[in-house]
């Protein structure tokens, strides 16, 4: 966790952009990210996250902007500063015809890792993440989580100071999922850069700042806790058995910001969570039967909507 | 368990039992049964690789289950297949729409395709329209259209035929939050008109918007209920949201406390599974208190689906 | 540039095609198939033509005649016709590539004037199979005739030295047997290394986009140079056991006789695999799917080399225009260096033109190929 003492800065983008074409994927992107920090960059698909991972990478040049990582100017010496970057992309970078152990020593070399180190490290990575039995098999007839580890533990062995993770746990199952959060926790006590795209939203809850992206652009910079205080209002969960008898009684409610069916009830994004007592009287006097009314905290897609719906004016709409 | 719906008629449209499916020795469904009411909508969560795939390719008839039940409005998948195509509608993320033709002409294509008539088509595509908000764009290349319209495009052509059964494979990745939250209300309004909907997907936010759903993970049904219902039961304790300055080196103090089931870090909070919130809050306040943390705040939260996953799979939080 | 980068890529490149079962036939069984295959396939000599007679005459005579012709080991002889529509049919079948006709009064006319003609109907669909079998032909009717001619005088009691103005007598150089063999499969091997080396790397770049691994090498320090190194050694290795393989079948199994020396031998091998690797690599750097990067690459290598080296065809023998285009075709220098190699036994003085082209060649194709890979993903 972050000390409150200063940490320093490793990476610092300003003003990024990047086209394709006539399509402009990533429109003036800029953020840093300290020492011992997870940073995410959290959106759906097309927002530009995927490019400026790749971009910070040193794999795809930007049309305009700055990227220093670690004091090293990427965009003038890319070379210089991969030294000390790891990059997971969205499909690993596994050679599925090589075993687990060969796969870690290729990059190790690739890195000029010393022997001695790399070994050790490897051994201790491969145990924490109980892949030990496994070190002699292809790496192509691992599953999907171990794959996913094994990937993390080759970005791992010449210990960078940076780490950059593209949708790194893109349908692989909770439990790998959480044990690979785990990983990156400790990575962060040792005070490790790392910046992680996600397209899922309530990852983002697990990241220390994060940034939310919408067609190409950063809409809002922030710690979890921040966004969601940031959100005007508070949101109510009214179950009941007739989802859409509930949304029409409720859409023109004074106070209402909006509302959204699921599958047992209604979202209800009020202006005020004084209004829950005001919506339960007047459902009962409409008679529509409620099995429960409560606050609940809203989840991150709540937020990007409802800051998206703020922001009508920035966001370009679908 | 079943759902009564608005209409208050309950009639499964889809009965699945025991059924198994082999690929040589590896067992992709293993033993799944559950069934699935008219109007209602069923959302299958789990992993890639979990078997949800292979799942609703033997309930559209394309694969040959090796022993159970599949019964699909009401046709035995295994004897007639083809039957069964002709009432049902497939979406899936993979293949959508033809890019290089435009909206209409792909919505004849699959209205053609599936047997839609002269004398319907001329309504249906007009509903299918409609329904994507492209009023006035029918002449526009598919190719040229956002991910959002696509995406309602192609459940608009899914359902030119009018199907009582709706299959939807992954159907929202790589759309833009407020499309997504679009999508899901035709789903509904869908599912009013009594068409019985499954998903398939891998976002577990997705449950939320299902009336029912069933957890899958290497080829087993390890939970079937509403979101409420797995959210609840599945998880043997309650969940606290340990927050406040250092709160991350807490740990090691909280880990061996009474009543305790797990602890770890979740982003710049802890998560807590004790036994019981109202009893464990007031003295984990006073045991961090204790040793030096000041300005700490607990309350007990809401586990996600996620952590029924975890438990129901059998590893710790 | 660090060595132990390269070191690591040839190492992963080795298991790799050592754990590919297709790389691995690609590289062993397609060279042997090949040597075999066309060594054994293609022959430029004619033998056992079919032959089919219509004899008219049916005097004693024309059975002499006839009788060489079915003696002699480049034809067929077919059952007698009997009648023209019957040679026309067989011509037209293929069932005869070459009729001979013996018409009535044959006899008599060798008997009366001293002279008679013999009418040969031949299938000049393929003009090079029907120039040789009018020529056999020649030789078998010259050969009865003398006999003839000499029959005649001793006939007369008379003898006779058999004073012919001028004779023409032959002497083959370097193919003594002349057996086309010998001349087709050193081009056989030239070919083989062009598939073998341009398919191996070829595959290489294309196969590290499509699966994915790329994007992470490049964002590794690794660098271009490193990288090309690595890749190509391990199939400059394979490349050059395949052409130890062809070498040894062609010396060993087809008998074709080898006069130069084994350093001469490889060092020119070498070179030529070294220009069709850097093909292969440019090839797969440029397109990044698998089957076009190796469709392509075949196409730059093989066809040039089988079609423009002067192993299908003499060069001089082109217009002008191609002989030209052909002194840019690596594939000429090597063929015409191994044909020197293998039956001329040629001293290196008349080596080091064509081996000097080849060496300016590899250069420029490894500068290139070197240069065309940049660590970017657009």
């Amino acid at each position: 966790m972050p000390t409150a003492t200063a940490a320093a800065t490793l990476i610092d983008v300003g003003s990024l952009e990047k086209r394709f074409g006539a399509v402009s994927a990533v429109r003036g992107i800029s953020f840093t990210v300290r020492s011992g920090e997870i940073f995410g960059l959290v959106g759906p698909d097309g927002a530009g996250k995927t490019t400026t991972t790749r971009m910070l990478a040193g794999v795809m040049r930007p049309d305009a902007g700055s990227i220093v990582i670690d004091g090293v100017n990427v965009l003038e010496q890319p070379e210089l500063a991969k030294r000390h970057v790891s990059y997971m992309p969205q499909r690993f970078g596994l050679y599925e015809d090589l075993t687990v152990d060969e796969n870690i020593r290729f990059y190790a070399d690739l890195f000029e890792v010393e022997r001695q180190v790399w070994q050790e490290r490897a051994d201790t990575m491969l145990a924490a993440a109980d892949m030990t039995p496994f070190r002699k098999r292809l790496a192509g007839q691992l599953s999907g989580g171990m794959k996913q580890k094994l990937g993390l533990i080759c970005s791992l062995v010449h210990t960078p100071r940076v780490l950059l993770l593209d949708e790194p746990t893109t349908g692989v199952d909770p439990l790998s999922r959480r044990e690979f959060w785990q990983i990156l926790y400790t990575l962060r006590s040792e005070g490790v850069a790392m910046v992680l795209s996600t397209a899922y939203l309530d990852e983002a809850e697990r990241c220390d700042r994060l940034a939310l992206m919408n067609a190409g652009q950063i809409m809002f910079c922030d710690t979890p806790s921040a966004l969601k205080a940031r959100m005007a209002g508070a949101m109510l969960e009214i179950l009941g058995s007739s989802p859409r008898r509930l949304r029409d009684a409720v859409i023109d409610t004074p106070g209402v910001l909006g509302v959204l069916l699921v599958g047992t009830g209604v979202h209800v994004h009020v202006d005020d969570p004084q209004r829950a007592l005001q919506i339960q009287e007047m459902l009962t006097a409409q008679d529509i039967p409620v099995n429960s009314l409560q606050t609940v905290s809203p989840s991150v897609e709540d937020l990007f909507i409802a800051l998206l719906d703020q922001d009508i004016g920035k966001a370009p709409v679908p | 368990m079943t759902n009564p719906t608005s209409s208050g008629i309950t009639a499964p449209q889809i009965i699945v039992e025991d059924l198994v499916k082999r690929f040589g020795d590896f067992i992709a469904i293993n033993q799944v049964s559950f069934s699935v009411n008219r109007g209602e909508i069923m959302g299958f969560l789990g992993p890639n690789g979990a078997g949800k795939s292979t799942l609703l390719r033997v309930l559209c008839g394309l694969l040959h289950p090796n022993s159970g039940r599949a019964i699909v409005a009401g046709i035995d998948v295994a004897q007639d297949p083809e039957a069964v195509r002709r009432r049902i509608g497939y979406m899936s993320q993979k293949f959508s729409l033809y890019n290089d033709m435009s909206v209409v002409e792909n919505l004849r294509f699959f209205g053609g395709v599936y047997g839609v008539s002269r004398r319907d088509i001329q309504d249906r595509l007009h509903f299918a329209v409609d329904m994507a908000g492209l009023g006035g764009r029918e002449d526009s290349l598919v190719g040229t259209l956002a991910g959002g319209w696509k995406q309602r495009l192609a459940l608009g052509a899914a359902i030119l035929h009018k199907p009582a059964i709706l299959f939807l494979d992954e159907p929202t990745s790589g759309v833009d939050p407020s499309s997504r939250r679009r999508f899901w209300e035709l789903i509904h309004s869908l599912g009013e008109d009594g068409v019985s909907v499954l998903v398939s997907t891998h976002y577990m936010d997705e449950a939320e918007y299902c009336h029912r759903i069933a957890l899958i993970n290497h080829g087993k049904l390890i939970a079937l209920g509403t979101p409420r219902e797995l959210k609840r039961h599945a998880l043997d304790g309650h969940l606290l949201e340990l927050s406040g300055e250092r709160i991350g080196t807490a740990i090691a103090t909280l880990d061996q406390s009474t009543g305790m089931h797990n602890v770890a870090v979740f982003g710049s909070s802890l998560h807590a599974l004790v036994d019981d919130a109202e009893l464990r809050i007031p003295e984990f306040q006073a045991q961090l208190a204790a040793a030096g943390y000041v300005g700490i705040t607990i309350r007990r939260i809401e586990p996600s689906l996620e952590d029924s996953f975890v438990q129901l799979v059998g590893g710790k939080k | 540039m660090k060595w132990r980068r390269v070191r690591a890529i040839t190492i992963k490149e080795a298991l790799q095609i050592v754990r590919d079962p297709r790389s691995l036939m690609i590289a062993l069984l397609i060279p042997v198939l090949q040597m075999f295959l066309l060594g054994y396939g293609i022959s430029l000599d004619v033998k056992h033509l079919p032959l089919c007679v219509y004899d008219q005459d049916k005097t004693t005579q024309s059975h002499d005649l006839l009788h060489r012709f079915s003696a002699s080991p480049y034809f067929d002889t077919r059952p007698g016709l009997h009648n023209y529509a019957e040679v026309g049919r067989g011509l037209d079948t293929g069932n005869c590539r070459l009729a001979i006709v013996i018409p009535t009064g044959f006899s008599k006319g060798l008997a009366d004037n001293g002279g008679s003609t013999v009418q040969a109907l031949l299938d000049a669909t393929d003009t090079n199979t029907a120039s040789l079998a009018a020529n056999y032909a020649r030789a078998v009717i010259a050969g009865y005739s003398a006999q003839v001619q000499l029959d005649a005088i001793q006939s007369r009691g008379g003898q006779m030295q058999t004073v012919t103005p001028v004779e023409v007598r032959a002497r083959v150089w370097f193919n003594e047997d002349l057996i086309s063999r010998n001349f087709i499969i050193p081009g056989v091997v030239a070919m083989v290394m062009a598939i073998v080396g341009s398919q191996l790397s070829s595959l290489t770049i294309a196969r590290e986009w499509e699966r994915g691994t790329m994007e992470l090498l490049i964002s590794t320090p690794v660098q271009p140079m490193e990288l090309m190194l690595g890749k190509l050694l391990p199939y400059f290795m394979v490349g050059m056991l395949d052409a130890c393989i062809c070498l040894a079948l062609a010396m060993f199994w087809f008998d074709v006789p080898f006069r130069g020396t084994l350093i001469a031998l490889f060092f020119t091998t070498g070179l030529f695999l070294l220009v069709v690797l850097c093909i292969g690599y440019y090839v797969s750097v440029s397109i990044r799917s698998q089957v076009g990067a190796s469709q392509v690459a075949l196409i730059l290598t093989m066809l040039p080399t089988t079609l423009l080296s002067g192993f299908s065809f003499p060069i001089d023998q082109m217009p002008p225009v191609v002989q030209g285009v052909t002194y840019l075709i690596s594939g000429r220098y090597y063929v015409t260096l191994l044909k020197a190699l293998f039956l001329k036994g040629a001293p290196w003085s008349e080596l080091s033109a064509p081996i000097a082209c080849l060496t300016v060649y590899a250069a420029v194709m490894v500068v290139l190929a070197a240069r065309s890979f940049h660590k970017t993903l657009d």
